[in-house]
């Protein structure tokens, strides 16, 4: 499952208002929520993107609220991948329980320019950068985390594990 | 090597002898709290996975804080929909609009005990640091996973140790000693790590002070804040539960030859008052740098400065005195049972005299959710926990967060000011 587009690039500590102010938090449907999506850091953002799109930030990517509609505004509103050069540590849970492609390369965010075009291979960990050519590697799961990922999120996992409990 | 108080709560709860930092675990919590903002998804989430009954209905608790009472429609149906699966569900401890904010209610209804391992559906359960537990959030999944499974996996974190010594001047309490803590290490400072706090001046700290602390340990990205329980925990829990003996709480402390990824120390004898400026609670700045900003509004109270000692030191500055004409000065205790005690002290006519509003237990203010939000070019002084650009209201709005000193006596003076200038 390869992701390729174009990179929306932003700094550090990017919080979880600036995904989704919190007057939004009442909305629990995803397609509603991305159309507010990264409205605290750029209003136009959701109508600007391409299904497939990429955000590169700096450290502490999804710092703030534990609300899980920051990464559903982002997945619904098309983005394909989040990679930043860290995160903060309940977005990036919530990310992969949802399904949300999120990679860690402090490289890929130093080397990487707006508008880049840029492709993932995540069973690789390869981030390639289609503009400058280069190619960086992504932090890998530890093993659970890599299981969750595979399964395609946290709902199919449990299901999994309850469908185990009741045999 | 020993171990510290965090990696001794996730061994328990993982069933291990020992656990090491970096390692994952599977731990099995004491409790799970979700609330009108995680709780939607998380109803949804749960049903989705194929879950019928939650894992234990007196170990799920529910409080509907967040935009209650019902700023909406939206918002009233939300909490439709937390108390249905309440009912439902047969959820024991359910806590409707306006009871409280759940970290102010969960330690005072005696939920949370030292060494027990809490998660909650909200970045604030860090709180429950405090009393000498492991709490941390999640996301609305995660949750729902947790109420299915009664189970999560967690990575060990490293801890940090803060140790803070001195006698600071009686300005001073935990949101201050807090501030000056991220202040030092940034917003990403205790990133996935356990913030431990410690030394004599958290030993002379009350309760309250500590619940603050832990409160914005997230704010530095720390998975958890957490202070050894000690004399004053159980005398804090005595009255609330009878089963903590001091037998329990000697057991939970770090070992003096366990492993901190660093120590970190502050002298706070001399220290002022603190303030974050915007946009990040870490641009810290002692408050005799900030007399010439002007303010629009004060917010005191939320999960971080909601408790009883907060409205005490609020009432203490605006006795007697007015608040600025031009400031709207808002006052929201934590819980009822704060509100009660404000009542009886007489508190809640300190504020009215003062020309301060008192407001339902909320959170509303805090988030910008409602109760409180800010216009285009508005400036607040605040006792909550975030100041990111547009947290209360308009993108172009300001927040200041700092104690309830300094929110008092911004308050009165019109401008962020010292408690000893009013």
């Amino acid at each position: 499952m390869e992701v390729s587009g174009r990179v929306w690039k932003f700094g550090d500590n990017v919080d979880t208002d600036l995904i989704i102010p919190g007057q939004y938090l009442t909305i629990q449907d995803p397609i509603e929520l991305g159309k507010h999506c990264m409205e605290g850091a750029d209003r136009d953002f959701a109508s600007k993107i391409k299904p497939g799109d990429i955000v590169v930030a700096g450290h502490n990517f999804g710092c703030g609220s534990s609300r899980e509609h920051a990464p559903l505004a982002l997945k619904s509103c098309g983005v394909g991948a989040v990679i930043a050069a860290s995160f903060a540590r309940i977005f990036f849970r919530n990310a992969i329980n949802i399904g949300l492609l999120v990679l860690e390369c402090e490289e890929a965010y130093r080397r990487t320019n707006p508008q880049d075009e840029m492709l993932v291979q995540p069973e690789f960990g390869v981030i390639k950068n289609l503009t400058t050519g280069e190619e960086f590697r992504a932090a890998p799961y530890p093993p659970l985390v890599a299981g969750i990922v595979q399964a395609g999120g946290l709902v199919p996992y449990v299901r999994m594990r309850l469908q185990g409990q009741e045999k | 090597m020993g171990m510290t108080i965090t990696e001794k709560i996730l061994a328990v709860h993982a069933g291990k002898e020992k656990v090491r930092p970096g390692e994952i675990v599977q731990v099995r919590p004491d409790l799970l709290m979700t609330n009108d903002i995680s709780g939607p998804i998380a109803v949804d989430v749960f049903k989705s996975m194929g879950a019928a009954r939650v894992f234990d209905p007196e170990k799920v608790v529910i409080v509907l804080d967040h935009f209650t009472p019902n700023k909406d429609v939206k918002a009233a149906k939300s909490s439709t929909k937390m108390r249905e699966f309440a009912r439902s569900q047969g959820i024991v401890h359910f806590y409707d609009a306006g009871f409280g904010i759940e970290h102010v209610v969960l330690p005072e209804l005696g939920l949370v005990r030292p060494g027990d391992l809490v998660i909650g559906g909200d970045s604030h359960t860090v709180t429950y640091g405090a009393l000498g537990a492991f709490a941390t959030g999640v996301g609305s999944t995660d949750l729902a996973g947790a109420m299915a499974l009664g189970e999560i996996w967690l990575k060990v974190p490293e801890t940090i140790r803060f140790e803070f010594t001195g006698k600071p001047s009686r300005w001073i309490g935990g949101k201050d000693l807090i501030l000056l803590a991220i202040g030092r290490i940034g917003v990403s400072g205790a990133l996935y790590c356990a913030m431990e706090f410690g030394g004599e001046a958290i030993a002379n700290l009350g309760m309250d002070g500590r619940f603050t602390m832990c409160n914005m340990a997230i704010e530095a990205g720390a998975k958890a804040g957490i202070v050894e329980p000690d004399e004053k925990t159980l005398a804090w829990l005595n009255g609330i539960r009878d089963d903590i003996s001091s037998q329990t709480i000697g057991l939970l402390h770090s070992d003096e030859d366990c492993a901190y990824k660093s120590v970190i120390r502050f002298d706070v004898s001399d220290l002022e008052p603190q303030v974050a400026v915007p946009h990040l609670p870490s641009n810290v700045r002692p408050v005799s740098e900030l007399k010439d900003v002007e303010i629009h509004q004060v917010v005191i109270g939320s999960c971080t400065n909601g408790r009883i000692s907060d409205l005490r030191a609020a009432a203490e500055i605006l006795r007697g005195r007015k608040v600025n004409k031009w400031v709207r000065t808002l006052i929201v205790p934590g819980s009822q049972r704060v509100y009660r005690q404000a009542l009886q002290e007489g508190l809640v006519d300190v504020f009215i005299d003062s020309g301060a509003i008192v407001a339902a237990p909320t959170c509303g203010p805090c988030f910008g959710g409602h109760t409180g939000v800010l216009d285009e070019g508005e400036r607040c002084v605040s006792t909550t926990n975030r100041n990111f650009l547009g947290r209360m209201g308009h993108e172009k709005s300001e927040v200041y967060l700092s104690g309830p000193y300094v929110a008092a006596a911004s308050a009165i003076a019109g401008r962020i000011a010292h408690p000893e200038e009013v």
